[in-house]
């Protein structure tokens, strides 16, 4: 195969927040850059760019991921939900208010990875400790809180979740 | 912080991608997990002209598990390595072990296994368990498929015994004698990160005596080191025996060759080999 054999666009079809999508992309194109740039979904958020900060979160096939690790190209057949589509469809609700409640968040720029991170965490194991919570938050940099006033956040979502069951 | 500009192709054969490795040799980069190569790509620090995607060959997605081990394809991410390990041979193995120090879990649902042994980071914690558990990783290229003991695979920092038109096309584990006790402990800045230092173990417990053991230690040299000296003077002693576990103590802090390291100090790794040992040996005494 020639270097003429290969495509500086793909073709992707697949499904982000619900809404089955068709897009062309260039094939080196991130995950999160298409998200944001050619759907407009700006809640998952471009950090470091190389895996290290967790601001890019996203949920592909049901798992959380990296968005900048992943190319928009290898997205073609995935199921895809940002932070939007778990905001409309309400699943992050008990976690998004108890971020609220204990100011959790200063500028913003870490909480919808820390929330997509932290429901993940929550649907595997209802009841983490407060080790198990930073253990899981380990791969999410909040360069304002100190981390304190989240993990406090999770555990309340946590006692709310198992008081509610 | 864009990756260069690359070709991209993502085959659905076996036998695409190993033509495009032939065709393409060291300017192509397999796609896995990419946990590594697209930081690399991002950084710049790689730039291949194609990158060969084999994320939609099926057959690599298998995993295995029968009495001579486990074996993972290509495609098993760490996630799901963890699930099998825990699920098919207990949550006391030695990969079940470490597995949960290799980065975050986002990253744990993508990065690969075989992914990580094919990048050969001095610092990770599977190559080192690999060898300890005398693993075997299996080539495919144009001549056919190889297996390669993992004492033999890991060459030095980032290298193998990989070729360029070769793909690692799984790995086996071999299963562990019954009764076989694991430690594993590694020390990071924080949980996820490259272990500053880290030691995999296994051993032979009977009536409290050591018959038999193996420690790989990762983050020290340029590639996983076995600790063949400090394993003979814990064979045939107790595990209660503080004399025996002093001596073990001393020998790795003498043994091990230190790479230089940007941010720890040898004399500092060194400290910390005799410590982490103790720590495996205390692993050893809870019987799992």
């Amino acid at each position: 195969m020639s270097d003429q054999g290969f495509e500086a666009t793909a073709a992707i079809a697949c499904t982000v927040n619900g809404e089955p999508v068709r897009a062309t992309v260039p094939v080196r194109q991130s995950l999160v850059d298409w998200l944001r740039h050619g759907l407009g979904l700006t809640g998952s958020h471009v950090g470091c760019e190389h895996g290290v900060c967790g601001a890019c979160t996203v949920v592909v096939d049901g798992r959380t991921m990296r968005g900048c690790l992943l190319l928009a190209a290898q997205a073609d057949g995935a199921v895809i939900e940002t932070i939007e589509g778990a905001t409309a469809s309400g699943r992050v609700e008990a976690l998004q208010e108890a971020f609220h409640a204990r100011a959790a968040l200063q500028c913003g720029f870490c909480t919808p990875g820390m929330v997509l991170t932290a429901a993940e965490l929550l649907a595997d194991e209802p009841s983490p400790d407060r080790p198990r919570i930073r253990e899981a938050l380990s791969g999410n940099y909040c360069r304002c809180t100190g981390y304190h006033a989240i993990v406090d956040a999770v555990a309340d979502a946590a006692a709310h979740a198992v008081r509610e069951r | 912080m864009k990756p260069a500009p690359f070709a991209y192709t993502a085959p659905t054969e076996l036998e695409g991608a190993l033509a495009l490795l032939r065709e393409h040799g060291d300017e192509a980069a397999v796609l896995a997990g990419g946990q590594s190569l697209m930081p690399l790509l991002a950084l710049r620090m790689t730039a291949p002209k194609v990158l060969v995607d084999i994320n939609r060959i099926e057959p690599l997605r298998a995993v295995g598990h029968g009495g001579d081990g486990l074996r993972f394809g290509a495609l098993v991410r760490h996630a799901e390595a963890l699930r099998a390990v825990r699920d098919q041979v207990g949550p006391a193995h030695l990969l079940a072990q470490a597995l949960p120090h290799v980065a975050h879990q986002a990253i744990r649902h993508r990065g690969t296994v075989c992914g990580s042994l094919a990048l050969a980071d001095p610092a990770a914690e599977l190559p080192a368990c690999a060898v300890c558990l005398e693993a075997e990783i299996e080539l495919q290229g144009a001549s056919g498929r190889r297996f390669v003991p993992a004492d033999a695979f890991f060459e030095g920092v980032y290298a193998t015994a990989r070729s360029v038109d070769e793909l690692v096309v799984g790995v086996r584990f071999p299963a562990t004698a019954p009764g076989t006790r694991f430690g594993f402990v590694e020390v990071a800045r924080r949980h996820g990160d490259y272990a500053i230092l880290g030691l995999a173990s296994w051993a032979r417990v009977v009536d409290g005596e050591v018959a038999d053991c193996r420690l790989v230690y990762f983050g020290a040299d340029e590639r996983p080191s076995v600790a063949t000296r400090t394993a003979r003077t814990l064979r045939g002693g107790r595990l209660d025996d503080p004399a025996t576990r002093a001596r073990a103590k001393e020998c790795a802090l003498d043994e091990l060759t230190i790479a230089p390291d940007a941010t720890y100090g040898e004399g500092y790794k060194r400290r910390l080999a005799g410590a982490l040992l103790e720590r495996v040996v205390a692993q050893w005494g809870v019987a799992g």
